[in-house]
């Protein structure tokens, strides 16, 4: 009986979310170039979030640098390019693979001597601070000028992932429901639940045969790796990449903003908190540069993220399910109080 | 009769006090073998000791012939050693089903397989009816019994259950001490750490006992609860049966 409840709602779930991204399909071949260059943000981060996501709502690993695995990934992506002529699908490839062993060694070297949580945050921005100043000094790579993409010749070209502003709202939009539906399957997979009980209780998890250590080393590795390719794309839709932008601090807060204010752990949360809080974020952006109050942004950026917290601390995504009951909460499990235990 | 486990020596000190003081035992494979004593004789760290939670200050644990004390945790418990914790750890953002399945990842990365041990595990201390449930939706009893599916997941050969019965009313009690008797007749070597003497008569074919950290007695419960060093140590000195 349980089973078949588990399928249904299995179903349900997926379809929610075909007929989400679909809506966000319609949405792209309709709207103007504001707004599709704003969403195809959105959504990019949306997919960062959720690599973001992974690692902290699921692993249990507080990152607040995840500039540096985005930067990584667009500077292997454009260096490649740029200077090479390779197309990005390689940088991008390329990219993941570096970032991913920057993360593990980053993680096996903290979690060995024993740098945890806060700490290991702490890490996290020194290491993408060093990597930002270092990128800016390096000359090879065009320092603090960055390196800069040649317009794109046709509107469409996806061996070299080049083309128009619609045609990476699309690129962006398959990267976002790849993330919704990657973090899901994950969610549910061995790794899935290992990473979900050490998140809970490191302690316990290992007493239950959970080897910990490499787990963390994992997530980490992972994390910093689908990161690098969202960094990639962000690199190519921007058409220029500066260390300033692309591994500052300003990246690793957006890279969190949507999981956070979305729902931590969840599949769909980076997706709404990002819809919610990015477009605020330009909107008070642009209030603020008419009105000469520059900084109005990150104001906007604090005020949201402490409504949140005070009233929905599970993020907003979590407390829609729980008014509409219907869909289950993916990633954190079934939420029994709206479930019937069937036996 | 071979021993399954054998602690040797066993000392444990922390700052100020030796918590487990040169304690020695066996475990016989397929039995059910109480630790008892008063509060704080150190029977929660030769737990963790075991469990390799703690490192000793000397001494020896041997599982099956193999030194245990310079293994981490989760190297024990694959070795076949499951434990419980006396103040309960429930994976508190997973349902009791998915808490059950943990466990089962030690031996198998199979998600149907790890589920249906889970639901065996959930079934065996009477849980299966609330698989679904949230952690913080179930009774302290229920928690306990959580624990103990959590721990039957990763397939022990030894059990190791802290107070699993402490807060149970008689009937629950008398429940899970079938469930036990069950696990033993399958094979299953049990060590509890159980306050209620009634419990511990019917359950365990060896007692050991500790005090202060010492091992005063060890024997089958009706010489156990007959020897004056216990009484003396539950009771008080100056107390002659
Ligand atoms: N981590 C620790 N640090 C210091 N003292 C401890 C620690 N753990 C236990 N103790 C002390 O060791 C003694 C034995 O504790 P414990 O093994 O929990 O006893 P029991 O489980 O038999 O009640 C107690 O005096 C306790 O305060
Ligand atoms: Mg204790």
């Amino acid at each position: 009986m349980q089973r078949t409840s588990d399928q249904a709602s299995d179903i349900k779930r997926w379809g929610a979310g075909a007929l989400v991204f679909a809506a966000l399909a319609v949405v792209g071949g309709m709207s103007n170039a504001y707004v599709i260059s704003l969403l195809t943000i959105v959504l990019l981060f949306t997919f960062m979030g959720q690599s973001w996501n992974l690692m902290l709502g699921i692993g249990g690993q507080l990152s607040i640098g995840h500039a540096l695995f985005v930067g990584i990934g667009a500077y292997a992506v454009a260096i490649l390019n740029i200077k090479y002529g390779v197309t990005p699908w390689i940088g991008l490839l390329l990219g993941a693979v570096i970032a991913g062993f920057v993360g593990a060694v980053l993680a096996w070297l903290s979690f060995r001597f024993e740098v945890r949580g806060i700490y290991f945050a702490l890490l996290t921005i020194a290491a993408a601070e060093f990597a930002r100043i270092m990128f800016g000094g390096w000359d090879y790579v065009g320092g603090m000028q960055g390196l800069f993409y040649q317009a794109p010749s046709s509107a469409i070209d996806l061996g070299m992932l080049r083309g128009d502003a619609r045609f990476y709202y699309f690129v962006a939009l398959a990267l976002a429901a790849i993330g919704v539906a990657g973090t899901e399957l994950i969610s549910r997979s061995y790794w899935g639940y290992v990473w979900r009980a050490m998140r809970d209780d490191d302690e316990a998890a290992r007493a239950l045969g959970v080897r910990t250590f490499r787990h963390k080393v994992l997530v980490v590795s992972i994390s910093a790796a689908t990161a690098a390719i969202g960094g990639g794309v962000l690199g190519l839709v921007q058409g220029a990449i500066f260390p300033d932008s692309i591994m500052g601090m300003a990246i690793s807060v957006d890279v969190l903003i949507g999981p956070v204010v979305g729902g931590l752990g969840t599949a769909f949360g980076p997706l709404v908190g990002s819809m919610a809080a990015i477009p605020l974020h330009h909107a008070m952006g642009a209030l603020g540069d008419a009105l000469g109050l520059p900084g109005l942004n990150s104001v906007a950026y604090g005020a949201v993220l402490i409504l949140v917290v005070w009233f929905l601390p599970d993020g907003i995504w979590p407390s829609i399910v729980r008014l509409y009951g219907a869909i289950q909460l993916p990633a954190r499990g079934p939420i029994p109080q709206l479930r019937k235990v069937e036996e | 009769m071979t021993a399954l486990l054998e602690v040797k020596n066993l000392t444990r000190a922390f700052v100020g006090l030796v918590a487990v003081n040169d304690v020695s035992f066996s475990l016989q494979a397929g039995r059910i073998t109480a630790l008892i004593g008063p509060n704080g004789a150190g029977k929660t760290t030769c737990f963790n000791l075991v469990a390799g939670a703690l490192r000793p200050t000397a001494g020896q644990v041997l599982f099956e012939g193999r030194s245990l004390e310079r293994e981490p945790p989760e190297a024990v418990c694959r070795m076949g050693i499951a434990r419980t914790f006396q103040i309960v750890r429930p994976m508190k953002d997973m349902s009791v089903l998915e808490n059950a399945m943990v466990g089962a990842f030690s031996w198998t990365t199979n998600v149907k397989e790890a589920r249906d041990k889970a639901y065996e595990s959930l079934d065996n201390v009477g849980l299966a009816g609330k698989a679904n449930a949230r952690t913080d939706q179930l009774t302290l009893p229920d928690r306990k019994m959580l624990e103990m599916a959590k721990a039957l997941s990763t397939r022990p050969k030894l059990l190791l259950l802290d107070e699993v019965m402490a807060g149970l009313r008689p009937t629950e009690a008398a429940g899970v001490v079938g469930v036990l008797h069950r696990l033993a007749e399958g094979g299953l070597t049990i060590l509890l750490v159980e306050h209620v003497m009634r419990i511990v008569m019917e359950v365990a074919s060896t007692v050991v006992v500790l005090h202060h950290g010492a091992k005063i007695a060890e024997g089958k419960p009706s010489e156990v609860v007959a020897d004056p060093a216990v009484l003396e140590s539950y009771l008080g000195a100056g107390f002659h049966a």
